[in-house]
């Protein structure tokens, strides 16, 4: 207790020192917290920019065939089925999910809500479409299994149309809305969406309904349009794709190797592209932000170098006064580390109220969008960096007044 | 209370700027004496005192203070030793610039390990004697020097040690205060402290009971 209150004394009486120590160690760690924080909203904002989708999937639909096939001609038309699906479901092993779409389209005017009209893109959806496409809900539910068995009116709209048809804004889940002239009732509101990957027209501007009414209500067959699968984790949409090609092949006798027979693509492909540019941004800001707190420390260091020619008197007199050389030492690594430490909370303090406070702020950028934050434990694992650079940063200090004899540092004038 | 055999000690010892400082210094100071050291600058006197101070060592003869061999000590026993039996007081004061008098004072009983309110009830107690207890809770650069000359010999005496050290006490102060300060350290020698003084004013040499006389490293008599 004595011992803390000498240094809490030494500190506090020169105070113009202990700032300037401490403020090096405050800047740089504000500024590490700023950069990381900075740095993952910008990851999280590209993230969240593909998020209409998960990364790791494919999209697949039916062609003209390209090859005559065990006495069918080329260029025979064939559609996905709904009876297609256990098939994929039990064959594609690659997948954890094969939701599947049927489009309907968007005509002038189609939808109306009282005096409201818009025109909206229309599409048949299966409920584990969710999952494939991660647009968040702000209201309500999606379609679900049961939508789809007993083939409900009922729909999912995205979040332009909701504020076009319902102005009044609030949970409007159960109302209904026109759509060609058959009623359907809301079940969910999506949250507004910035995915640029959009399936059958902007996703803000759709109305979702279960596949299956969607099949008997506009058109009356099984006809699926496209596949959307979403590859397990550890594998690889490629071989997904492969695998739901096979599936199809066998099931509407395609040649083997006719590649014709099928429109889609490997979406994973596009996404490493991006996780590449993640990863490079990640070591970017990593870098940037320790070699700021790495200045910050140096400075510390140097600052505590040159105040202990200052103090070298002090520890003369210390010394003088009967303090052993491991009470000197004790002390100036004592101030060194308490310093180092309450700077350093301080800085992450001030970073984290400063990220607070830009947050809001930034919002409105797409970029920004998912707000400013930094995790406890790089604001924890920051502050213990800066304390065992403050324990060095005063060891070197304490061995060098040890080296003075005291008779020295007391003459020096 | 002090014993020196042979006292010798060279600086740079091995190399071609050797120098040979103290000559075989054989000194004996007793209880409660008041003895100035006097001698011109070089001459080792403040070799000397660094060495009765345990704050340098000495490479031959044999060195006792109150009836303890001082010699090969490392820094935390001379620390120790510092701390118990001698008060220091030097001619620039060397007061902690951040400190105020009464926790300047305090100090030595800080490194004693005397809990906080006794020591700041002892350190009154000494400045008191000084007659600068309202004075306790001024800075140093606050003070005259011979306020700041006096808070120092409170510190120095606060531990109760069994020898004084003065290195010039007198040399930052005018003629007035330099009498007043002697008439501090006469009054704590008559209260029993062994009392040495360095110093190169004769007129303060004169108010001591005996003159040791330094030249090249050896005691004149």
């Amino acid at each position: 207790m004595d011992f803390f209150n000498e240094i809490w004394e030494t500190i506090t009486r020169n105070r113009s020192r202990s700032l300037l120590t401490g403020f090096g160690v405050f800047w740089g760690m504000m500024m590490l917290l700023l950069l990381v924080g900075m740095g993952n909203s910008l990851v999280d904002g590209i993230r969240y920019q593909l998020e209409g989708v998960a990364t790791n999937s494919c999209i697949v639909g039916a062609n003209d065939t390209g090859k005559a096939y065990k006495g069918l001609q080329k260029g025979r038309s064939w559609d996905i089925r709904n009876g297609d699906i256990p098939y994929l479901e039990r064959e594609v092993t690659a997948a954890s999910t094969i939701a599947y779409v049927r489009f309907i389209g968007s005509w002038e005017k189609n939808t109306h809500r009282g005096d409201k009209v818009g025109t909206y893109n229309l599409l048949g959806v299966s409920e584990n479409l969710q999952q494939a496409l991660c647009t968040p809900l702000q209201y309500g539910r999606f379609i679900n299994s049961k939508d789809v068995e007993q083939q409900r009116k009922v729909c999912v709209i995205g979040e332009q149309t909701y504020r076009d048809l319902f102005p009044e804004g609030g949970d409007i889940t159960g109302q209904c809305i026109t759509v060609s002239g058959i009623q359907f009732r809301v079940v969910g509101v999506q949250k507004r969406s910035e995915a640029k990957f959009w399936l059958g027209g902007d996703t803000n501007e759709q109305i979702k309904i279960p596949v299956t009414t969607a099949q008997q209500t506009y058109g009356g067959n099984d006809v699926i349009h496209m596949l959307f699968g979403v590859a397990k984790q550890g594998e690889q949409a490629a071989t997904m794709l492969t695998q739901i090609k096979d599936v199809l092949r066998r099931r509407h006798t395609i040649a083997p190797d006719d590649d014709r027979a099928f429109w889609g693509q490997d979406l994973g492909a596009e996404f490493r592209a991006v996780d590449m540019l993640i990863i490079g941004l990640t070591i970017l800001v990593w870098f940037i932000g320790l070699g700021t707190l790495l200045s910050g420390a140096i400075g510390v260091s140097n600052i505590m170098l040159v105040t202990i020619r200052e103090r070298t008197k002090e520890i003369g007199i210390r010394r003088a006064l009967g303090a052993s050389p491991a009470s000197i030492v004790g002390q100036i690594l004592a101030e060194s580390i308490f310093l180092t430490a309450l700077s350093g909370a301080l800085g992450i303090v001030a970073g984290v109220g400063i990220l607070q406070a830009v947050s809001p702020l930034l919002a409105g950028n797409e970029m920004f969008s998912q707000g400013t934050q930094v995790s406890f434990s790089v604001a924890i694992g920051g502050l213990l960096i800066l304390i065992i650079i403050g324990l060095l940063a005063g060891l070197l200090p304490a061995k060098r007044a040890l080296a003075i004899k005291p008779i020295e540092a007391l003459n020096e004038e | 209370m002090l014993h020196l055999e042979n006292i010798h000690k060279t600086y740079n010892l091995g190399t071609p700027n050797a120098l040979h400082v103290l000559k075989g210094i054989d000194l004996d100071i007793e209880d409660g004496e008041f003895v100035s050291i006097m001698g011109a600058s070089g001459s080792g006197k403040s070799t000397l005192l660094n060495i009765l101070g345990i704050l340098d060592n000495y490479d031959e003869g044999n060195y006792y203070l109150a009836g303890r061999l001082i010699k090969d000590l490392n820094e935390t026993q001379g620390a120790r030793l510092r701390n118990e039996l001698i008060g220091f007081v030097f001619q620039s004061f060397n007061l902690l610039n951040f400190k105020n008098a009464l926790e300047n004072v305090a100090l030595p009983l800080y490194y004693k390990g005397v809990p906080r309110k006794q020591r700041y009830m002892l350190a009154m107690e000494q400045l008191e004697r000084m007659g600068l207890k309202d004075w306790a809770y001024h800075l140093p650069n606050e003070m005259s020097g011979g306020q700041k000359q006096r808070v120092a010999i409170a510190r120095a005496i606060v531990a109760q040690p069994k020898i004084l050290l003065a290195d010039e006490p007198t040399g930052a102060l005018d003629s007035k205060t330099t009498v007043e300060v002697m008439d501090v350290f006469r009054q704590l020698n008559a209260g029993g402290i062994t009392t040495i003084i360095v110093t190169h004013e004769q007129s303060v040499a004169d108010t001591t009971q005996r003159i040791i006389r330094i030249k090249d490293g050896n005691i004149l008599n």
